[in-house]
């Protein structure tokens, strides 16, 4: 009997454990990295929605961008936990494709967030945002700002090869009305407007660094494209400390709270604002959704771009800064 | 009894100079931009933070040991100075000696995990590395601090010199590679630095206590690294979380291409700077000429090789 009450008591938690398990769907959620403010948002809006309707979210990620094995090892872990829904934001957009497959094939929905994976029909759906739209709205805004002026443009990019910051760059030179590329393209076009482009890495500092160099090989730039308000406010930093900020116009991509403030306190011109909390809330819906009734949604849902700016430009729709507060990464 | 041959400089020394002046030469011939003093405090200003992590690096890899955990022990100081000023108002040399107090603190323990437990410096340092990490982030919520007082950018701030703007950051980091070199050279702490890289079973012998050269070198690395992060805070005017990611590998690229060898015992704390100097070179040479980074990454990855290359063939030759 003493003997025996350990195991007891094993089989009582098993038991309720596996009880909870039934009650709640869990839905799994494998974001790029743990860090990034971005993907922290992503994954308490998951949680948020999840507390309101009755499920159990479980989130991992890989260990860098681009950890694509990391990222299959937790979408396995969460299959064996008994997830039914896998939400993921791709590291890399082609290698994970198998490991979804092998996930569809046990009965498990997989949505993609943020970005597609290669083909975009691997997954059962995808919410995100339209990065080239993105791209496209902070050139429309970069060109009605300068009123004519001939253009002599940096850009601060991700880092070679990512579809994400090939789509931003695109669109941008493409909303400027310049020589681009398409929304498919993985290169990033360089018409003559563009003098100098740099590998910001998403950071502050090499932003700050991509920049300072680009000054030095050409003074006269009047335009600056980041691929995000990190390496934005960076790029303030060189312009600041070259004494040319009031000059130079920087546009970006993210809308998170801090690069809202900037855009309200004149680091930034205009940024393009997404809504991760909205992608991980409707993921989580879906998830819901699918567990009560078997029913899998299907399709690309983009879930939305605003363009927001200090100051707006005729021609050009905009939200001012504190709408752009209100619904920074999507809260309400 | 000094020939002549003991007065010329190794060539473990003039390797990585020789290099650095043809790189400038390369990119003096491609970029009319490039050859200016402007440019060249430029470069100056965008190595700084590394080189000082790396003054770090290279008392650690003269000991035959390595570090790790530099990068991220310095976004953890960077966070905790930048934190400590704007969420708790501390004054701004307060909350940078708390900042120091912490990286000093992150040496010390690699140094007693190093000598009283025995563990090999790479692997403490990888741990170290994580934890460091973690509880930057989870101290940061992953959130970068802004809102910092003014007086924390101070050593970002510049000066004329002679046509050239110089950041006081700049001039700590020289102040602190002669410093160091100076140090190594010419007291008996230094030359006991050298000596356990050599040979820790003749240095014990001769009455030198290995462990505490060895933990003294831990806690001056970790010192190194709070003083990096204060520069670091104060060139980009904020406390980044994800700072450090790649210092630690930029860092001992920066010692290699100096010419301190791996296996301990040899180099010279000045060859670093020009290490650090040879990679800022090239970053800021290729931008100017519109090539992509990741050239960058290919001349350093082979640069790393013939350093240590030059230096393993060096040693056999002596032998």
């Amino acid at each position: 009997m003493k003997l025996n009450t350990p195991k007891l008591m094993l089989t009582a938690m098993a038991l309720a454990a596996s009880s909870v398990y039934a009650a709640e769907p869990v839905i799994g959620l494998i974001t790029k990295t743990e860090i990034n403010p971005f993907f922290v948002k992503m994954k308490e809006g998951a949680q948020a929605e999840a507390k309101k309707l009755g499920a159990k979210v479980m989130s991992a990620a890989g260990k860098t961008d681009g950890d694509n094995a990391g990222q299959i090892t937790a979408m396995e872990n969460m299959i064996a936990a008994g997830a039914k829904t896998i939400l993921i934001t791709p590291s890399d957009s082609k290698a994970i494709v198998p490991a979804i497959k092998k996930a569809q094939a046990q009965g498990v929905m997989v949505i993609a967030l943020d970005s597609p994976t290669e083909p975009a029909n691997a997954t059962d759906a995808l919410f995100a945002t339209d990065n080239y739209k993105a791209g496209v709205f902070i050139g429309q805004y970069a060109k009605a700002a300068l009123n004519g002026k001939k253009p002599v443009i940096a850009t601060l990019d991700l880092f070679p090869g990512h579809p994400v910051g090939a789509q931003r760059h695109n669109g941008f030179l493409q909303g400027y009305g310049l020589t681009s590329l398409d929304a498919k393209s993985n290169e990033l076009a360089k018409p003559a407007e563009v003098v100098c482009m740099a590998d910001s890495f998403g950071d502050r500092a090499k932003g700050q660094t991509g920049m300072e160099n680009c000054l030095q090989k050409n003074p006269n730039i009047n335009v600056v494209y980041t691929i995000n308000e990190p390496a934005a406010a960076g790029a303030y930093n060189a312009l600041k400390a070259a004494g040319k900020e009031k000059d130079v116009l920087i546009v970006s991509v993210d809308g998170g709270c801090a690069g809202i403030k900037d855009v309200g306190a004149g680091v930034i011109a205009a940024t393009s604002q997404q809504y991760p909390l909205r992608m991980a809330a409707m993921g989580v819906a879906a998830g819901v959704e699918y567990a009560k009734t078997g029913k899998k949604v299907s399709g690309y849902t983009d879930t939305g771009v605003t363009l927001i700016a200090a100051k707006s430009m005729k021609g050009v729709d905009s939200k001012d800064v504190k709408t752009g507060t209100d619904l920074c990464w999507g809260n309400k | 009894m000094n020939s002549f041959k003991d007065k010329l400089p190794p060539m473990g020394t003039l390797g990585p100079l020789i290099a650095l002046v043809l790189a400038c030469v390369f990119f003096a011939s491609q970029s009319d931009r490039f050859l200016s003093t402007q440019n060249f405090s430029l470069i100056l200003a965008q190595v700084m933070v590394v080189g000082v992590i790396a003054i770090g690096q290279t008392l650690i890899i003269l000991t035959a040991g390595i570090d790790l955990s530099c990068g991220m022990v310095m976004a953890l100081g960077g966070i905790v100075m930048t934190k400590f000023a704007a969420d708790y108002g501390l004054s701004t040399p307060v909350a940078m000696a708390c900042g120091l107090a912490v990286t000093t603190a992150f040496g010390y323990l690699n140094g007693v995990l190093v000598t009283r437990i025995k563990l090999p410096p790479f692997i403490v340092t990888l741990g170290t590395l994580n934890i460091a990490f973690a509880i930057t982030q989870l101290y940061s919520g992953s959130q970068t601090v802004t809102d910092i007082p003014a007086g924390m950018n101070w050593l970002g701030s510049t000066f004329t010199f002679g046509g050239a703007t110089v950041s006081y950051g700049v001039v700590m980091m020289l102040g602190l590679y002669l410093f160091t070199w100076f140090a190594l050279r010419e007291t008996a702490a230094g030359r006991h630095v050298y000596a356990v890289g050599n040979s820790p079973e003749a240095t014990r012998l001769t009455g030198i206590s290995t462990e505490k050269v060895l933990l003294w070198v831990y806690v001056l690395a970790g010192l190194c690294y709070g003083l990096a992060a204060m520069l670091g805070v104060a060139r980009t005017g904020a406390g980044d979380p994800n700072a450090g990611q790649t210092e630690n590998l930029d860092a001992i690229t920066a010692v290699v291409l100096g010419g301190t060898s791996l296996f301990g015992g040899r180099g010279v704390v000045l060859g670093t700077l020009v290490g650090a100097l040879i990679v800022g070179v090239f970053r800021n040479g290729l931008t100017l000429m519109g090539v992509s980074s990741v050239y960058q990454i290919l001349v350093t990855g082979i640069l790393v090789i013939l350093a240590v290359a030059t230096d393993q063939l060096s040693r056999k030759g002596a032998r």
